[in-house]
């Protein structure tokens, strides 16, 4: 087992989401799950990549992945319009294990309400949410 | 790789030698007709089929050293939850091999499949009298058939009263079928959660219970092996909206003779023959799924279904085994059945099987099998407790559960670094078929236990001791659990590997 991580960049989802914004980009956010979803989820073996310009809804699933143990939602952590897929979790989607928040990236998104990232969690505290 | 172990992996193609056989049947002795009059040559084979030429010996062997890298029933003990893996009584596979039984042609006429027909007949009345649904059809052959059959119902249902409905609920702990076969079926699934107590909760149902509902499936006892304490709300609820309550038959050995399906309120319930009623299983099949229904559902069950006319028609024997006079045949007048399932009558086999189990149990035996199944179940989780397995191996909701119960491996992955996936497949080193795992999803690194009436208290002691030993030695070297099995002909599998990366097709 890898060793866990949150990185101190990333704004968190309580359901074990993470978005990255670009300070210099602040109206677009990039999405994964964290070490911890990856974790519980086990092995994933397909990222069903959502089309370009699909809605985003904060809380809501937007896309699924499945592992070898199951089919999981991916929730939003934020509300947007989806700009980017990752396509090459299509042939390697153990990037999604390998390196969450890195290769593993899933989507960016061009956000509709960039002042819903005050709900998020900064890395603190989802560490504090997840009790370890 | 020794060479036994490097002939053990052939395949019979690969054993195969150009003009060797077995069996050669004797030259014909009867006038032969000329093959293109018989069958033109355009529809004939241009060349031979490859088929493996192997001798007698070589046959037998082969099949005999397959037949010994399966882990079965008959090998050791196999407590896979949710499948009720009990012992197959071998008087049944008299019963089911007798001429009458074995030889019957399915396209024989109902007049001379008297027997058989009875036998079917009787085995819906018996169903019926279990489910406390008095309508039966024997079609559906497996327990997803059953499910989609009862989709299909409840659809016709709806559709004959005007009514267009668009979705089911399950709960968030319902079987996987469960949702494939609403999904299936034309409908959206909606998942109800779960309670504190392991149960349906009761307020997320009540909100999600609306007038677009058509049905809420449901297993009792539940996928974490606990009785759903209120099955009459949910009733209530459910009907109050004009929807269908469908009973999910893979727990139905946990209640046998003790309540029914249909006093709960369900009106529709599938059994699993091959479950319940102790046929092999776990190959693939063949099983069972008989669907029973309340009244109100009945005039569209599948079509034909076997019925008793009174009256003998002029050429049948005239009378059933219990003298009443009066014959047994298929009725397709139904105009508004759902229609056929599947061709002919269903798996007549499981039919024999499941009616010589009723019947040499009777309706007292039935009892004990579901309080035995219930008792051994509890006698299991106390032991793991009495023996410490409990600190590392919770139960995830802590009852009186029912047949079987649900472990979780969260503090077994966090103490030892080993998850329930290599418990699981230590298990196999020790001869034990792994219980199912990852299911119910609400229960973190879940380990679903259910060890059947059938199992003596010495096989259950030594399991839950081998658990023990398992989690000792995880203490000591958790690489042992995490690269198991060791022993046996196939080792780890990758399995995200099959999955990303499916072969699926092996040239001969």
């Amino acid at each position: 087992m890898e060793q866990a991580g949150y990185p101190d960049d990333l704004l968190y989802h309580p359901d074990h989401d993470w978005a990255r914004i670009d300070p210099a980009n602040p109206d677009e956010a990039t999405f994964g799950i964290t070490w911890y979803a990856q974790d519980a989820l086990g092995e994933v073996v397909f990222f069903d990549p959502p089309k370009l310009g699909t809605r985003v809804t904060k809380d809501e699933p937007y896309t699924e992945i499945e592992s070898v143990k199951a089919v999981s939602d991916v929730i939003g952590p934020l509300s947007g319009e989806v700009v980017a897929v990752n396509d090459a979790l299509a042939d390697s989607p153990e990037a999604i294990n390998e390196d969450p928040y890195g290769a593993g990236w899933l989507v960016r998104v061009r956000l509709s309400d960039p002042s819903e990232r005050e709900s998020l969690l900064d890395a603190a505290a989802y560490r504090a949410s997840l009790g370890s | 790789m020794s060479a036994t172990a490097a002939d053990d992996q052939l395949t019979i193609f690969e054993r195969s030698r150009a003009g060797r056989r077995a069996f050669v049947a004797p030259a014909s002795d009867v006038p032969e007709r000329p093959l293109d009059e018989l069958l033109p040559a355009r529809l004939r084979r241009a060349a031979p089929a490859r088929l493996p030429e192997v001798s007698e010996p070589e046959i037998v062997r082969h099949y005999n050293r397959l037949s010994r890298r399966n882990f079965d029933l008959d090998t050791g003990f196999y407590p896979l939850g949710s499948c009720t893996m009990k012992h197959n009584p071998r008087l049944h596979e008299r019963v089911a091999a007798l001429d009458g039984n074995a030889r019957l042609h399915p396209l024989q006429d109902p007049r001379r499949a008297q027997g058989a027909l009875e036998l079917m007949w009787r085995l819906q009345e018996a169903l019926g009298e279990i489910a406390g649904l008095p309508h039966v059809s024997l079609q559906p052959s497996a327990g997803s058939h059953g499910e989609l059959a009862g989709v299909l119902l409840t659809r016709a249902y709806h559709e004959d009263r005007g009514e267009r409905r668009t979705k089911v609920l399950a709960p968030d702990t319902a079987h996987g079928t469960n949702p494939a076969t609403v999904t299936m079926g034309g409908y959206e699934v909606v998942h109800v959660g779960t309670d504190a107590d392991g149960n349906v909760d009761l307020e997320d149902l009540r909100a999600k219970a609306t007038e677009d509902v058509a049905c809420l499936m449901l297993t009792n006892p539940s996928t974490l092996g606990l009785f759903e304490r209120g099955i009459q709300q949910i009733a209530e609820i459910v009907h109050g909206v004009g929807a269908t309550l469908y009973y999910d038959g893979a727990n139905l050995n946990a209640i046998m003779g003790i309540c029914r399906p249909g006093d709960m309120g369900f009106d529709i319930v599938h059994f699993n023959l091959h479950k319940t009623f102790a046929q092999p299983h776990g190959g693939g099949g063949p099983g069972a799924g008989p669907v029973a229904v309340a009244d109100h559902i009945e005039p569209f069950l599948p079509r034909p279904q076997v019925v008793r006319r009174e009256g003998a028609p002029d050429d049948t024997i005239g009378t059933g085994s219990d003298g009443r006079l009066g014959h047994f045949d298929l009725d397709y007048d139904r105009p508004r059945s759902i229609g056929r399932l599947r061709g002919f009558q269903g798996n007549y086999g499981v039919f024999v099987r499941a009616y010589a189990y009723i019947r040499s149990l009777g309706a007292a035996g039935l009892r004990d099998v579901s309080e035995t199944a219930v008792l051994n179940a509890n006698y299991l989780l106390a032991r793991l407790r009495a023996i410490g397995v409990a600190e590392r191996l919770p139960v995830a909701y802590d009852r009186v559960c029912m047949h079987e119960f649900v472990l979780s491996g969260a503090p077994m992955k966090r103490d030892l670094e080993i998850r329930t996936l290599d418990l699981a497949k230590r298990l196999l080193d020790h001869g034990v078929h792994p219980p199912t795992v990852y299911f119910p999803l609400v229960v973190d690194e879940a380990l679903m236990i259910e060890p059947t009436e059938t199992e003596t208290r010495e096989t259950l002691d030594r399991f839950a001791d081998t658990i023990a030993e398992i989690l000792r030695e995880a203490a000591q070297d958790p690489e042992i659990a995490r690269t198991a099995p060791h022993t046996t002909p196939v080792r780890r599998l990758d399995e995200a590997g099959a999955a990303r990366h499916p072969v699926i097709r092996q040239a001969l």
